[in-house]
């Protein structure tokens, strides 16, 4: 494989497409340029938007004072809009993509979702402070921060769970709800085949009872915090191991041995695989990376550079269809511009893939089947003519092509695009271009 | 969520563009300026054949060089639009004819825009730019000519359409005009896509089912919608997007203390392949023009008298059919002036004749546009002759303005 190509895969499939320069910068080390990555910090700056606890203060006390809801509501759309812009600005304008590609793999992972109304506001938040701070740490750490944002918390219903035995239970006569115990179990940690029971299901939702969301009348209001009231006393026994009544610990300890757990190691390295080789990766390229999980506790920087070493990563280019917000990102990456505030939402939604919007816990599909419908396809090739026709200035499209691929696109594509009747003809069309709608 | 929604949306002036739903202008943007001249320049991109729009059915050679694209002379069944008794519109161009018979429509044949390139980047850039240099422009020449109009905080220029376009682009603000939403591509480029896509397993079929499916709706909406026609063309980019575009456009040029000067474009006239003569892809693209032209001077009401269309693309197309039954690119083409303002009804310019081409495959260049733009741009705006030659196309002070364009 040429230099050039492998600079292209570098940056296509381990960040989003090179912005203009980038593949000279990678040069003919493309290893080492996603590796120095893992080592820095992220470009990404959070400016004005909002810590979680407060967004979450501000919903409680819309929720005591009606007359709060109009302004509330406006103030969480604001939000919403302003951390998609930051997160699409860092993405499309950085010169950390690698951290932004681990990031959005991390938080589809970890899926908070608007599709439950209440989260609408926090989302970003969640993102910002549960994945991003640990995407190059351990997995441990992103676990526990993910299970203990107050956006999990509400969006899987834990904050409301009560052990039937606890004495606020016992007093309100309420009980468990299991919907984070059974996520975190068949999502975040060992997988649907990681060998739990619906037992284990309903031990680990009782384990995590208390852990809920500080009200307004225990500030600081909109945190996390392990209430002993609603814990469910007692010992528990999950995944054969008991664990003694211990309140807050008990949770602490089984996240402990779950981020452990062989399955585990096996379940994240199947969804590393097939997000950066291919929709259905090799067997033996997926146990080489759990082995490294497995070996080093769940470090996630190894545990990337056991991706990057894996041959198959750079040897078939183009293997995977871009998600719509893999393609948006990478569209205006290449040309060098960010899409005006509101806009990227608008062409996301229109592409079935609204940030901070999964349609389910298990986050977006990453696989071209999910992505690739007759009709889907048509938008795609519409919206990338709407994306060349509304760019404020249209950049060369030659340039372009050979900024984001070099010499690595194939003849046909080459001369549609250089016999384009415009500029923004013929960046729509290199846009759309097979190779260009993959990575 | 805005979907099919008009956004007018405010650019420059150091305020983020701000992409507000607006049904109107909202009038505090816009003072009143002085005059009420409108001036609406129409980008042809993509090389338009000016043979096919204005045929020289009287030249001796045309028959012959023109072959199967010749057009049938007027009175024919389908035959083309008597202008003079050398030359005759093309059919499909019909809107516009009844505004040569009444005196608003003039044709400047052979024009060309002063660069020998067959490069539609290149050429487009200098088309706007009004300068000979290939890269590194910023501004372009309808915005330079701003200057001096444009007085205060008002916007006097408008973009009509997707972003502004190079010959808008400059230190003077202007306002743009889109429809907002998605748009539906259009027919050349889904082509092109889906030859790209031709030898793609996986994205090839998706593709092809689902222009199939969506044609399928599009019958459908036609036959159950009266008027459905002219809504599905609103904010695409095929032959049809362009009328609502100059309704919109008309519209907001006609609005008291609203934008007087208005760039907009129109693609699809690289005809490669398949271009037709009286019928075909060229005579579609003329149709969408001709109405979109006609629906622009209806919008625009009783300021129709005081406004100035000028069409200009960035060059011609061979003179003979190529090997795919289309053009290749070329040299001259032509332009038309249209409006209230007009002193038309004829064919200015002269007529360089297809007995001797340029390169053995082009019409030759007889009159340089920016010779027709200094004249609009002087009789009509009012500018400065000495502005124009230094300023606004400051590399070509030997082009004279082309004198008596327009009603005294």
């Amino acid at each position: 494989m040429s230099t050039s190509m492998a600079a292209v895969i570098a940056a296509t499939r381990f960040g989003f497409a090179p912005k203009p320069g980038e593949l000279a910068h990678i040069g003919g080390d493309p290893r080492g340029w996603v590796a120095a990555q893992l080592d820095r910090r992220s470009d990404f700056a959070s400016g004005s938007l909002p810590p979680s606890p407060e967004t979450v203060a501000a919903m409680l006390e819309a929720r005591r004072d009606k007359e709060e809801k109009p302004q509330l509501k406006e103030r969480l759309k604001a939000t919403y809009l302003g951390e998609i812009d930051a997160r699409m600005r860092t993405a499309i304008l950085g010169d950390t993509p690698v951290l932004e590609r681990l990031t959005q793999f991390w938080s589809n992972h970890f899926t908070v979702s608007g599709m439950r109304p209440f989260v609408r506001g926090v989302t970003g938040a969640f993102e910002r402070e549960a994945i991003r701070p640990h995407v190059t740490g351990r997995f441990l750490d992103m676990l526990m921060a993910a299970t203990q944002h107050p956006t999990m918390l509400l969006y899987l219903d834990n904050a409301q769970s009560f052990g039937p035995d606890s004495p606020a239970g016992r007093r309100q006569n309420k009980g468990i709800n299991e919907n984070l115990g059974r996520e975190l179990l068949e999502l975040h940690t060992l997988g649907v085949d990681g060998g739990y029971t619906q037992a284990d299901v309903e031990a680990l939702a009782r384990i995590l009872t208390g852990w809920t969301v500080a009200p307004l009348r225990d500030p600081p209001a909109g945190r996390f915090r392990f209430f002993p009231q609603i814990h469910e006393p007692g010992d528990k026994r999950l995944l054969g191991r008991t664990y003694p009544e211990g309140g807050m610990e008990e949770g602490v300890a089984a996240l402990r041995d779950l981020a452990a757990h062989p399955a585990t190691a096996r379940h994240i390295a199947t969804q590393l695989a097939r997000h950066f080789i291919s929709d259905t990766p090799p067997a033996d390229a997926v146990e080489r990376i759990a082995r490294t999980f497995r070996n080093t506790g769940g470090d996630l920087k190894q545990v990337t550079l056991a991706v990057l070493r894996e041959d198959a990563v750079w040897r078939e280019p183009f293997a995977k269809v871009r998600t719509p917000t893999e393609l948006v990102i990478s569209a205006y990456r290449a040309v060098g511009t960010v899409p005006e505030p509101g806009l990227a939402f608008m062409a996301l939604k229109k592409l079935d893939q609204p940030p901070f919007f999964a349609p389910s816990p298990a986050g977006w599909p990453d696989v071209a089947s999910a992505w690739v419908s007759p009709e889907s396809v048509v938008r795609r090739t519409e919206w990338c003519q709407t994306f060349a026709e509304r760019l404020a200035d249209s950049p060369d499209p030659v340039e372009v092509m050979a900024n984001s691929f070099g010499e690595a696109l194939p003849e046909d594509v080459q001369r549609a695009v250089k016999r384009a009747p415009d500029k923004r003809a013929g960046l729509a069309l290199l846009i759309a271009s097979p190779q260009f709608q993959r990575r | 969520m805005t979907t099919r929604r008009d956004v007018l949306r405010l650019l420059g002036g150091g305020i983020a563009a701000c992409a507000c739903a607006a049904t109107g202008l909202p009038s505090a943007a816009f003072a009143d300026i002085p005059g009420s001249r409108r001036l609406v320049v129409v980008l042809q991109r993509g090389a338009m054949d000016g043979l096919a729009a204005v045929a020289p059915l009287g030249d001796p050679n045309y028959a012959a060089l023109r072959g199967t694209l010749a057009l049938k002379p007027p009175g024919e069944t389908d035959g083309a639009l008597a202008l003079t008794r050398d030359f005759a519109l093309h059919p499909s161009l019909a809107a516009i004819h009844p505004y040569y018979g009444k005196g608003e429509l003039l044709v400047v044949h052979a024009t060309g825009n002063g660069y020998q390139t067959r490069s539609h980047f290149d050429a487009q850039d200098m088309m706007e730019s009004g300068l000979s240099a290939k890269h590194g422009v910023t501004d372009g020449w309808l915005n330079r000519a701003l200057a001096p109009l444009q007085q205060g905080k008002e916007r006097l220029g408008l973009a009509v359409g997707g972003a502004t376009p190079l010959i808008l682009r400059g230190a003077v603000p202007v306002a743009s005009y889109e429809p907002a939403g998605f748009h539906e591509a259009a027919p050349g480029f889904i082509e092109a896509v889906a030859q790209l896509y031709a030898g793609d397993t996986l994205l090839g079929p998706a593709l092809r089912e689902g222009l199939k499916a969506q044609s399928f709706s599009d019958g459908v909406l036609a036959a159950d919608m009266s008027g459905g026609d002219a809504m599905k063309g609103a904010g695409g980019f095929g032959p049809k997007a362009f009328k609502p575009l100059c309704e919109a456009a008309g519209k907001l040029l006609a609005a008291e203390g609203g934008p007087r000067i208005a760039a907009m474009d129109m693609g699809g006239w690289d005809t490669h392949v398949a271009q037709g003569a009286e019928s075909g892809r060229l005579a579609g693209n003329f149709q969408g023009f001709a109405e979109g032209l006609d629906a622009l001077a209806q919008s625009l009401g009783p300021a129709w008298r005081e406004t100035v269309v000028v069409s200009v693309t960035e060059f011609g197309r061979t003179v003979r059919v190529n090997g795919t039954n289309g053009t290749d690119h070329g040299t001259a083409s032509l332009m038309l002036v249209m409006g209230g303002a007009v002193k038309g009804g004829r064919i200015a310019g002269d007529w360089p004749g297809l007995g001797r081409l340029q390169d053995d495959r082009d019409l030759r260049v007889a009159t340089d546009s920016r010779g027709v733009m200094k004249a609009i741009l002087r009789d009509h705006l009012g500018l400065d002759g000495q502005y124009l030659a230094s300023r606004v196309f400051p590399e070509t002070a030997q082009i004279k303005p082309m004198d008596g364009l327009l009603r005294a």
